[in-house]
Parts: structure tokens; sequence; C-alpha cells
């Protein structure tokens, strides 16, 4: 039996959350086709209530992974980067379909997304040394600063770039030792599925990141004005509804990404801007004295 | 009457220089404002001090205009070693002045002069000079090369700490090359008209500083305009929810300190004595108007007698009355309206069953004063621990273990500042990193430095004032 | 405002037995090194602040006269040097009795503080005047002798008519942890005094850290010292503000657990009246109002007193005095 004669195995995808992959409670999926139409694959359609249970679930892992030590941290990414690679077909892939690049252009996204990822990683035990201080202050105390993990952060995702604009908006939340809510892409879900299955077969503790896939319209506001959400990257909702979305996230003073209306360059080298918004810095003072 | 009754010891008012009529200064001049004047009044004795002309909306528009036209034409074009020296001026003349700016200070916020002569004033020369220092290092700062100011900076300040919350506001705004418009306190706008001379003799640009006193609603137009780029408020945190709901989509960038509840966790090996000095600096410093204040005793249960008996020892020590006189501990309640407030929360207090205990030291007959108290048995579910008070009020929980002394501080939804004492250093290291503080004293409390970055986690605010992270705010990295 | 005057001392130390925990404490050596290593640790930085913000009060008109004149009345007025004689000694007891001769208002001082030789002399020059005989004793100031000999030395001073014994510590055994020891001495020389009473010398700028300073206090009011004092004046530093806080600490939680109250003495250094009027401050304000009294508060001194006798004029008089309008002994 030749390959065009067989038939596929049509796929229904499920979402991510606290390291497992459950249905959306609402049993919804929509189908996901490639820019030219084409059925890919269903996805979840996440609801308000996975929400729920995503931020839950990241709450709950923020203590383990807030107070790994960095060098930890940076092992656990990096080991993510390496299966990032060992799926790289897959990733090039899913990308040309998800946004018709040609299989040369998908090719250099994933490699940029994985050099990415690498980058980040390598930044988990190097950002409080740069962000950090000694405050030489006017008394007999030593003072420090150190920059901290915000907590939970809401991500809606780039809905473009659905490998690199991803990793380039999750990679930094997990370097700094946050916890994620990621919302996908609502047209382009895969790679971030397939990023899933990556994250859920690596060392990253479950519910470190979660992903969900569905809309940033319809879920935006349920993170933005979630009591347990620290910090929202709105860089995936219209930009006509980020306003919205920021004054609800005024509700509990949440850190609200500022993003360009349009979707950046995502092939640009970052800067550690991004690693900044997820960290606070504290202030410790202790006397000096015998 | 005991036996050894200090003799009144006032400062004279007439140090503070106090005229009449105060003006806004808009664009280098002090100008007739447009809206409705307002009296402020001294906390101490209920007396108006002065009549300040206030700013309406349309000289909101004229302030920031001076400033847009001051960053234009001079400010963001001058080198940041010719705006160094500016800022160093206005350090030295803080200095000079800074006997009638802790007595002015006094008279209208109603704080003790010591805390005006001796902490509110030098450290807002601190600032200053500090800051000064990196308007040519900015390079160096850690947020890439060549950092950009963002333009006019509208700044919204409270009355607690009114000249040093102008100097951590204005200091890093001028020093990074922004411009300033910036709305004191209604109720204590008058240092801030000072410093207005003070730029003045500073020979500071005309429009790089303008200062409108006002209303909530004028800081609310300020926050509003179009051609502000920068928006930073220290204040309540209903009033940085309104803002933050204010800036949402614009491109202003907002730089927030809130309220707070801090948690000062003392355990059974803690230097007792000076525990008790901390948690009183903790909670009685400025009549408890601090954000950052101590409202939350966290006392293990195996010394929470002792360390009551001992506080109690303390507070019945500290001087309450006229905030002039050099022997006063704790000064006026800065409004009949924030009096009230403590009094409600106070009476919520008793009425939920707390144990009350209030210092009995005398009540002046005249002005806002509330004498130091200390509520005990008190638990999370009562308001007085989980509201911010901002008065000289206490309220003392226990708690057996570390975990759950850091479940209890972490119980809030602020997030500010946060005291340890023991003396077991591993145990300092282990709960400052669990703590979600901005700030974490240990083994003192309530310690400011310009070098120190200061501000909040949650809903106590975003963003730090001080140290190189202060920069940060003010730049567009 | 009055100023009391010295008289003997109202209480006396160890008159009633002691609550449990501090009988446990002193039971063997052991017990008594696990209660002042129990003892709350000092924090050098938050008692030299709290020292230093207490030293901003400002104490003027008829708070400062008062002031003046309770620290007169309680000086302890010193000489304690090689060359010291009996001329010396008769010359300072007269200063004690009228220190301020124009001025006959002027409170005596609490007592005159002399070397153990020379107490008799003292003793015979104050005779009815209500002024006590201080006299050091146990190998003053190093203390680096036998308990037989410091025994002996508190004999002559006792028998020569002193009422007040201020001893040193044994700094060596108690920065070796031989608290026990220390204890056991100071016992013995309580004992030695009979009704004379004790003022333990700590030298505390040798004992270096206020953990030691607090130690020490505790140990010297355990073992019955009726006053704890700072230092001998012959090692620098000898007594600070920050030191003197953490023995009125002491003296004060002491009389929160026994009821009883013991007395403190800074010495050496003190020279002017605003740093006595800074020390009465903390006293107030640390220990509290009823330690206002040379019962309980000494100050071991000597050329304090006429800076306070020339303050004390400038408020009476209203103009600045000078040094040649009080007596130079």
């Amino acid at each position: 039996m030749s390959d065009d004669q067989r038939i596929s195995v049509a796929k229904t995808y499920k979402l991510y959350v606290g390291g497992k992959f459950p249905r959306s409670e609402s049993g919804r999926v929509y189908p996901v086709s490639d820019t030219k139409g084409k059925f890919l694959a269903n996805a979840a359609h996440a609801s308000r209530k996975d929400v729920r249970d995503a931020v839950v679930a990241a709450r709950k892992a923020f203590g383990g992974w807030s107070s790994a030590t960095a060098y930890n941290r940076g092992q656990v990414l990096y080991r993510v980067a390496e299966m990032l690679e060992g799926r790289r077909d897959q990733f090039i892939a899913e990308v040309s379909a998800s946004e018709g690049a040609t299989a040369k252009k998908a090719q250099s996204l994933v490699d940029t997304a994985i050099d990415r990822w690498v980058w980040y990683a390598g930044w988990t035990d190097k950002i409080a040394t740069v962000l950090g201080a000694a405050n030489p202050v006017a008394g007999p105390y030593f003072s420090f600063t150190v920059p901290e993990p915000t907590g939970v952060v809401g991500v809606l995702a780039p809905q473009r770039s659905s490998l690199l604009g991803l990793v380039s908006a999750l990679a930094p939340v997990l370097a700094t030792g946050s916890t994620a809510v990621v919302v996908s892409s609502a047209e382009r879900p895969l790679p971030a599925i397939t990023l899933s299955e990556v994250l859920a077969t690596s060392d990253l503790p479950g519910g470190v990141a979660n992903i969900l896939t569905g809309k940033a319209s319809e879920l935006g506001s349920w993170l933005a004005a979630h009591g347990d959400v620290n910090a929202l990257d709105p860089t995936g909702a219209a930009p006509e509804d980020r306003a919205g979305l920021a004054r609800e996230a005024a509700g509990t003073v949440k850190r609200v990404l500022t993003v360009p209306d349009a979707e950046p360059d995502w092939t640009a080298t970052p800067d550690i801007a991004r690693l900044r918004r997820y960290l606070e810095p504290k202030t410790v003072w202790h006397p000096l004295g015998v | 009457m005991g036996i050894f009754d200090y003799a009144p010891a006032p400062e004279s008012r007439a140090i503070a220089n106090l005229k009449p009529h105060y003006r806004p200064f808009i664009g280098g001049e002090f100008v007739d404002g447009s809206g409705e004047p307002l009296k402020t009044v001294n906390p101490a004795t209920e007396e108006v001090l002065a009549e300040v002309n206030t700013a309406s909306t349309a000289d909101v528009d004229t302030a920031v205009k001076a400033a847009r036209r001051a960053y234009d034409r001079v400010w963001s074009k001058m080198p940041g070693s010719e705006r160094a020296k500016y800022l160093f001026r206005i350090a030295r003349l803080i200095q000079e002045r800074s006997r009638e700016l802790a007595v002015l200070e006094s008279l209208d916020n109603g704080k003790p002069i010591k805390e005006s002569r001796d902490s509110d004033v030098p450290t807002a020369a601190a600032h200053f000079f500090y800051h000064a220092g990196w308007a040519d290092k900015l390079d160096y700062a850690g947020l890439g090369p060549n950092p950009k100011p963002l333009g006019v900076a509208g700044q919204i300040i409270p009355w607690n700490f009114p000249l040093l919350m102008l100097a951590w506001k204005i200091a890093p705004a001028l020093a990074t090359g922004n411009t300033v418009v910036l709305k004191p306190a209604e109720t204590t706008p008058l240092t801030a008209l000072v410093f207005a001379e003070i730029c003045q003799q500073a020979e500071l640009p005309p429009g790089v500083v303008n200062i409108l006193p006002g209303a909530g609603d004028i800081g609310a137009s300020l926050v509003e305009h179009a051609d502000v780029n920068k928006i930073a408020f220290t204040g309540s945190t209903d009033v940085g929810k309104l803002i933050q709901r204010q800036v949402a989509g614009t491109a202003k960038k907002l730089t927030l300190e809130l309220g707070g509840k801090a948690a000062n966790v003392v355990f059974e090996d803690a230097p007792l004595d000076q525990a008790v000095e901390g948690i009183v600096n903790g909670i009685f410093f400025n009549q408890g108007h601090v954000c950052c204040a101590g409202s939350r005793l966290l006392a293990q249960e195996s010394i929470v007698d002792e360390l009551l008996a001992k506080l109690r020892h303390r507070v019945s020590t500290l001087r309450m009355g006229d905030p002039l006189d050099k022997n006063t501990d704790i000064g006026a309640i800065n409004s009949a309206e924030q009096l009230a407030k403590i009094k409600g929360l106070v009476e919520s207090g008793e009425s939920e069953g707390a144990q009350r205990w209030t210092s009995p030291c005398p009540v002046p007959d005249k002005g806002f004063f509330f004498a130091p108290t200390v509520f005990s048995d008190v638990h999370q579910s009562m308001r007085i621990a989980r509201e911010e008070i901002f008065g000289p009020v206490l309220s003392v929980l226990t708690f057996r273990t570390p975990d759950e002394a850091v479940t209890k501080a972490n119980n809030t939804p602020y997030g500010l500042s946060a005291g340890i004492w023991t003396e077991k250093g591993s145990r300092i290291l282990w709960m400052a990193n669990q703590l979600r503080a901005g700030v974490v004293w240990a083994n003192t409390f309530n310690r400011f430095d310009p070098t120190a970055p200061f501000g909040g986690y949650q809903e106590s605010g975003f963003g730090r004032e001080g140290g190189r992270t202060g920069l940060e705010a003010y730049l567009d990295v | 405002m009055t100023a009391t005057t010295a008289t003997s001392p109202q209480t006396s130390a160890a008159e009633t037995p002691l609550p449990p925990a501090l009988q446990d404490a002193t039971r063997d050596d052991a017990s008594l090194r696990r209660f002042l290593r129990g003892l709350p640790g000092v924090d050098q930085v938050g008692v030299e602040q709290r020292a230093a913000g207490l030293a901003t009060r400002s104490i003027k008109k008829a708070a400062k006269l008062w002031a003046i004149d309770t620290a007169i009345s309680m000086v302890d007025l010193t000489t304690l040097e090689g060359a010291d004689t009996h001329g010396k000694v008769r010359a300072l007891a007269a200063k004690a009795k009228r220190p301020d001769p124009d001025r006959p208002d002027t409170p005596q001082v609490a007592a005159v503080c002399v070397y153990p030789d020379l107490a008799a002399t003292a003793v015979e020059a104050l005779e009815g005047t209500g002024i006590n005989v201080a006299s050091v004793a146990t190998g003053f100031p190093s203390g680096r002798t036998s308990l037989d000999i410091k025994l002996a030395d508190v004999k002559i001073a006792v028998d020569a008519g002193a009422a007040e014994v201020d001893m040193v510590i044994d700094r060596g055994a108690f920065l070796e942890g031989r608290y026990g020891q220390v204890f056991d001495e100071i016992k013995a020389i309580k004992a030695a005094c009979g009704p004379a009473h004790l003022k333990v010398i700590l030298e505390t700028g040798e004992l270096a850290t206020y953990d030691n300073v607090r130690r020490a206090s505790w140990l010297a009011l355990l073992a019955g010292g009726d006053f704890i004092k700072t230092s001998t004046g012959k090692v620098s530093p000898a007594a600070t503000l920050p030191v003197t806080h953490v023995m009125l600490q002491a003296v004060h939680d002491w009389h929160a657990q026994t009821g009883e109250l013991r007395g403190v003495k800074p010495a050496g250094g003190i020279r002017t009246t605003k740093d006595a009027v800074r020390y009465l401050v903390a006293v107030h304000e640390v220990a509290g109002e009823q330690w206002l009294t040379p019962h309980l508060f000494r100050f071991g001194a000597s050329s304090l007193l006429n800076d306070l006798l020339l303050q004390r004029r400038t408020q009476a008089d209203g103009h600045y005095s000078g040094p040649d309008y009080v007596t130079v002994d």
C-alpha cells in the first residue's frame, strides 16, 4: 500500500495543564487548517474553566520552580532545547504548514527558536548577577537586591509566529523562575501542541508551563482579571482588545507588558527586557555588627 | 507628673518662613492657578497655615506644554554631565535650607520635627546627590547602551513624606533626562512649593520642573494628558488601580508605589530589645503613615507575652504632642479624614474581638491625634489584620513555626515590605527568600537609602525607586 | 521636681529568694552557662541607634536644672591615681560636701570613691555628712590576683568604714566562659562586704560585645551585686551610652522578674553636663523613672562635677560661667 492510499490517523489534540494532557472541560474542539485551508488536526478549544485549572497548576508549580537552583532551571531548560532539536523536522513541517512558510524559511525559524530557547536557558544563573546589586547604603548595613520571579504569568502567545514567537514569549517567563499559562495562537496551534509534548517529556516539572489552545479573545480577559495571576503578556490579543485587558489587569495591579501594535520581528536578537518584566527586585537589609 | 518632665523644647516656627499665599510653579515662574484655592491646615492645631492657589485642568495643560518645551529645547539635549550639576546644586540647596524645610514639613504634615529634621529632609537631599551622579553614567546602568529618557513625567505624590516623596520622584526623572509635572498631595503642598523656589535658586531651566498643587482631579487630568509619557504614582492601592486603568492601552510608562500590610516577624531567638525598637519604629514612625509600616506583628507564640510586656513598656515612653517639640515622638495625624479612618478601623478591631491596649500618654486637646495602640489576639480574618490602617495602630498575631510565619506573612494581596527578627543567619536568609515583599528588613526596620531599590510586589505596585533598578522607571528600556 | 540626696541604698540585693527560673540558673556551672547563653542577643546597630536617638532629647529650663542637681547628687566623686595622697582625698571630701561654696543650695555628691588604703581618710573627712565612702577593691583595676588577696582588699576597705565597695570581675575567666568562677567570686566578695553595698565593675571595654555586657550584667545581678558598673576608668572605651542602655535594660528586666531594684553606674569618660543629661534621659526612658535616684544610679566621675557646677551657674545666672569660678579639687 502506497502512502497516498493510506488513510492517515486524524489527530485531535488536547490541552497541556499541570503536566498532563486533559481535554477541554468544555469538550469543545476546533479544526486547524494550514494557510491554504487544508485540514491539519483538531485542537482542543479551551474554556475559562481550563484557564482556571491551568492557573491552579501554575501556582502549585511556582514554589518548586522558583526555588529550584538557577543552575537546575538552566539544565532543565537546556534539556528542553535538546529535545526541540530532536523534533526539529516535525517543527519545520508544522511551522511551514501553519505559517505558509517555505521549507527553508520554516527551517530558519525553527533553528532560531531552538537557539533562542538555548539563549534563555543560559540566562537562569546569570540574570541575578546582572540585575542584582549590593547597595552601598549610608549606614552600618549590608543591603542587597536580588531579582525574584514575579509568579504566575499569563501569556497570550503571538498569533502569527507559531513557534519562534511562542518561544520568545514563553522561555523568558520560565527562565526567571516564573510559571506560565499560555494561550497559543488560535489558528496556528500545532507547534505549540508539539512544544507541549516536548515539555511533557522533558524534566520541566508539571504545571510550570501550561499551554492552552483556544482564542485569546475569549480567554484573555479571564487571565487578565484572575486574582492569582501576577503578570500578563498581551502580545496575542488583538490590538483593539489590549486596552481592555490592561484595564482588567489593573484590578489586581498586574504587571502588563507593553507590546507593539503589530507583531514584532521575532528573528531580531532579543535583549533582557522580557526577563526584567517578570522579575521583582527584592531589597534585603541587615545590620553589620558584632 | 513625673519627676523628670521634659520642659517644652519647640523649634521656632519662624524658621519655616511661612507665607500667607502659595502659588503653582509652571515654566519656571510662580503663577496664579485657576483652580479653587485651598487652605492648608496645621493638623496639630487645626489652624490654617496658608492659602494655596491650585491648578485647574487648563493649568495642567500649560504645565505639560512647559515641560514638553523644556524637554525638547533644553533638557533632552543637555549632556548628562551638565544635568548632573543642576541636581548637585539642588541637593546642596536642600541642605542649606534644611531647617526651613523641616519646620515647614512638620507644620504642614504634623510629623515630629526630629523626623523631618533627621530623616525626611536629609534623605531628600541624599536622593538628589545620588541621582546627580547617575546623569552622565546611564550607559553603565545595565539597561543597554545609550538609554533614552521618556519625555514628560507626570508625578503624583502622597502626604506622608511630602518632600521625600518629591525627591524620590524628581531626582531620578531629571537625572535620566525627563522633565516633570508634579502634583503634591492636597493637604501637604508647602514644601513642594519651597522646592520650586530651590529650582529657581539653582537656575534650573524653566519648565524642567513644574509643581501643581491641587486635589485628586488634577492628578487625574495629569494622568489623562495625552502628551505625558510617564506616570509615577505613590499613594493608595485604590487610586493606583484607577490610574492603572486610566493608563491602560496608552503608551505611557507607569510605576506605582502603593499600600502595604507588612508583617514584622519576631522569632523566639530574636534580639528582643532591638526587636521592640524595630516594632516601634516600624509602626509608630511618622504616626504609622508609612506604606511599608510593619503593621502586622507576627510573634512566635513562645515569646509573645514577654514581647508584648516589653513593647507596652516601650510604647508608654513615646511622647505624643506638638510636632515642633524636639522631644515629640508621635506627632499629629495628617487630617481629620485620616483620623476618622483610623478610628473606624480601631472600632472594627474592638468589635471583632481583638484586645486593645492604648498608650496612657496624654492626648492634646486640639489637633488630630491618635495615641499609639496595640491590638493583641488578632487573627488573619479581622479587618485590622488585612486592611491598611495608615496610623499608629499595631495588630499582633502569633505563629508557631517558620512555615506558618511565612504563610501568614504572605497571606495578603500586598507585598511591599516585611521584617524578620532572629539571630539565626540561615533562617534570616531563608525567610528573606520566602517572603513576597519588595523590601525585607532583617533585624532592623524602615531603613531607606537612595542606593537601595524600594517598591512592591503584587498590589503594592510595580517598579522600583532608588538604586540602579530605579532608573529603569524613567528610561525607554 | 526635687532632687533626692544620697543616703544608703533603699534595697539590698538578694534579700528575697529568687524566682525558680533564676534560682535554677545558678544551680551549677552548666546551668549558669545555659542561662547566660540563652539570654536574648543584643544587636549592636539597633542598640547604638536607640542610644543615639534618645541622645537627641532636648532638655531645657526647669528640666535641665533638675537634671543638673540630680546628676550632682549621683556623682561618685572619684580619685584613683597612683599619686593619690591623704591630702588629695581630704580635698576631694571637702569638695564633695560643698561642691560650689558660693552656692550653698548645691546638692552634695553621693559618694567619694578612693583606693582601700585611703578609705579611712575619706571616712574621717566625711563623717556625719551623709556622703558615702566608696572604695575600689579586688586588685583594682585589673583584678589579676588571687581570691584571697581580693577578699583581703575588700576587708581593708570595709574595716576602714567604706559603705560601698566597687569590685572588678575576672574578665579573663568571663571571656574563657568560666562563668561559675566569676559568679562564685562575686558571691564571696558580696559576703565579705557585709552591710556595705557592692558595685560590680564589668569593665565593658574589655568584654567587647553587647552580648557579653548583657551576660555579665545578669551574672553580677544573679551573684548579688547591688549595682552593676561599666568600667574602671582605666580601660578605653569606658562608659558609653549604648553599653549603659544594655545595663539599664538588665536592671529593668531584673526588676520585672524579681521585684528587686538594682543600680547602674557608668564610670569613666563622662565629662560634660550634656553627657550626664543624656544618661539621665536613658535612665528615665530605658530603666524607668524609679531609677532616677542616687540609690539606683551613679556617675563614676571626677571632672564631670565641675562642668555640672558651671552649667548650674549658667542656668541660674542667665550667662555663661568660667572655670575660675569653680574649684579645681
